[in-house]
């Protein structure tokens, strides 16, 4: 080979690994760091059934950190995600209870689920972007009064979803499991989010908001519609968290809304907006659940796990800042 | 400055009509007392955001569950042992602050990212060090400082409070120290060219959070007698909120402490008129959430697009 064939070919080969246009590379890497580990450490969980299992556990967090790094690719942060899946989740299973827990009713529970997702994201869309209220506090507000109406309507958990509804979701469709068609699901819905124009334009909000403006881009339009994506996956989220757990229960998503932001900053994607991806968050959120299983294998005392945990998540978040920061 | 204080008034009047003696000097003491415990560690949090460059600190509400177990245990119930307790609590807070200070300036990780994985990391140690049981109780004359008249029917801890006005004011209206502060979160790179170091500036603002968290989590102890695990995630997100309702807004740069005050007591007596209204919690919640966003209206709004 020429000496110029050959440089061209270690630059192309260097520039597959270009982490301002691959930030999620480091995600990837740690992701199968820590599998291996967790397989090293449990060789019980590298069983399919396990497999499975763990994808199942993870797919709420995963979808919850998707909806969030669109968000977030434009500058701006959900708090209130939690909310709108205590929220989602009531109303999900308080409409299938109502309608008498036929097929029908169930998709009837599943649409309007999804109809208040994209409500919620609407409505902190219009905040943010129209009424220009600050993100943080915004969403943080609008997560209470998301979680207060999902109190108002179910205020003791314990509303059981219908048979039909979780036993599919923990069942398997053409011998393949059905999260794992949620996952596949969400994967090409997000690679064809990422081809459309509008990634590059959330994209060029985040980086530069006057600039984007000043091209001509419709920017309160672009913020509502990332907001309203992550109403949408966070109310899928719901709908996993249903399947999983079975019932309805006002408080489910308090803890998953500062989870969901750092799944989005383990994936490399910055806080500040304008550089990231999706995949890196969908590998983020699976990086928080295999830290929590490694330091259960690893066999750290009972006590000690949490602390431990969170100094791994710090390490990681760190790391994860330095990749975006590139 | 004047839209809270004016809210406060409204509100005060509302409470009264809703539920007479509401307003009663008496009553108005006990709000005072909570919104004292929510506003010394608003001043931490104040001096953070203040700072610019997006600085927050979520970790004050792990920070004080935390020092609430160190203070109570090194208490016991021993009105010897408060003084020892202060300092052991407000030290732990100042020494989290700090490594949360170097982890946002020498790492340059996000404060947003930063406090928040450090409030994983204090949960965690509190769990590690409590196993799950909280432990540890509050000296009696720590009590009955917070809860007890001192002088002309004031409790300690109000005292205590505006002396943390007057000191914050002084500071950041007559010092160097002060007006650095401004300089960093207005324009940093002006700063940095006229000679102020912004990193060890940022590294003592959040050192200095961590350590009001900590003092904080000592009279939060005197004030519910014994600890309990996660006693102060209350006061995280609204610490926040009360420094935005008094006048700084979120990307620092502008604001006094006073308005801080302000925007506490302002929380307090907004939650403390939804629990009299007997409203059920998730009335509370709606109308607390409703109550915000309409609050943010005139806070704070983000410029406008078209220039």
């Amino acid at each position: 080979m020429t000496r110029v064939a050959e440089i061209s070919r270690i630059r192309f080969f260097f520039r597959r690994l270009d982490l301002t246009r691959r930030p999620y590379l480091p995600a990837i890497a740690v992701t199968l760091l820590l599998f291996v580990l967790n397989g090293f450490l449990q060789p019980k969980t590298l069983r399919p059934v396990a497999i499975v299992a763990d994808i199942s556990t993870y797919l709420p967090l995963i979808l919850l950190a998707v909806g969030q790094t669109y968000v977030v690719l434009a500058s701006d942060i959900d708090l209130s995600v939690g909310g709108i899946i205590s929220l989602v989740n009531v109303v999900t299973v308080s409409v299938m209870a109502a309608l008498g827990e036929s097929q029908g009713a169930i998709i009837a529970g599943i649409l309007v689920g999804l109809l208040v997702g994209i409500i919620c994201g609407g409505l902190n869309g219009f905040c943010v972007a129209v009424l220009r209220f600050q993100p943080i506090v915004s969403t943080f507000a609008s997560g209470i009064i998301f979680a207060g109406f999902a109190l108002w309507i179910l205020p003791q958990a314990g509303l059981a979803a219908p048979d039909a509804y979780w036993e599919t979701y923990g069942d398997s469709l053409f011998g393949i499991p059905f999260v794992l068609w949620i996952l596949v699901v969400m994967a090409v819905t997000v690679a064809l989010i990422a081809k459309l124009v509008f990634s590059r334009s959330l994209l060029a909000v985040g980086g530069n908001i006057q600039s984007a403006y000043q091209s001509g881009l419709s920017v309160p339009r672009l913020r509502i519609s990332a907001y309203i994506l992550c109403g949408l996956f966070s109310a899928t989220s719901a709908l996993c968290l249903t399947g999983d757990t079975a019932s309805g229960d006002p408080l489910l998503g308090a803890k998953m809304t500062l989870g969901s932001v750092a799944a989005v900053v383990l994936g490399g994607t910055a806080l500040s907006g304008g550089r990231g991806n999706p995949l890196g968050s969908i590998f983020g959120a699976i990086i928080l659940g295999l830290i929590g299983s490694v330091v259960f294998f690893a066999g750290v005392p009972f006590e000690y796990q949490n602390l431990v945990q969170g100094l791994i998540v710090l390490a990681a978040l760190a790391g994860g800042v330095t990749v975006a920061r590139r | 400055m004047v839209v809270p204080c004016l809210l406060v008034i409204i509100l005060l009047i509302l409470g009264e009509i809703a539920s007479p003696g509401f307003a009663s000097p008496g009553q108005i003491i006990k709000l005072l007392t909570l919104a004292a415990l929510l506003g010394i560690v608003a001043a931490g949090q104040n001096l953070v955001i203040l700072g610019g460059r997006e600085g927050i600190d979520l970790s004050v509400g792990a920070i004080i569950s935390f020092g609430a177990v160190i203070a109570g245990n090194i208490m016991q119930g021993t009105n010897s042992m408060v003084a020892p307790a202060i300092l052991g609590a407000a030290g732990a807070g100042l020494g989290i602050g700090i490594l949360n200070g170097i982890g946002v300036t020498i790492l340059r990780i996000p404060p947003l990212v930063m406090t928040l994985g450090m409030m994983g990391v204090v949960q965690g140690a509190l769990v590690a060090m409590t196993r799950g049981i909280p432990s540890g109780n509050a000296a009696p004359a720590l009590s009955d400082f917070i809860t007890q008249p001192v002088l002309a029917g004031i409790p300690g801890i109000l005292f205590v409070w505006v002396g943390v006005g007057l000191i914050m004011a002084w500071l950041l209206s007559r010092t160097a120290f002060g007006y650095r502060i401004y300089a960093i979160g207005t324009n940093e790179r002006a700063a940095k060219l006229t000679g102020v170091s912004a990193w060890r500036m940022r590294i003592g603002l959040f050192g200095l959070s961590g350590f009001f968290a900590g003092l904080t989590s000592v009279f939060v102890l005197g004030y519910t007698g014994n600890s309990f695990i996660g006693v102060g995630d209350q006061y995280m997100l609204p610490s926040i909120i009360a420094v935005v309702l008094g006048g700084t807004p979120l990307s620092g740069g502008h604001g006094s402490y006073t308005g801080t005050m302000v925007g506490a007591f302002l929380l307090v007596i907004l939650q403390s008129i939804l629990i009299t209204l007997q409203m059920e919690e998730f009335g509370r919640q709606i109308v607390f959430g409703v109550t915000l966003l309409v609050l943010m209206l005139f806070y704070g709004r983000q410029r406008r697009l078209r220039v």
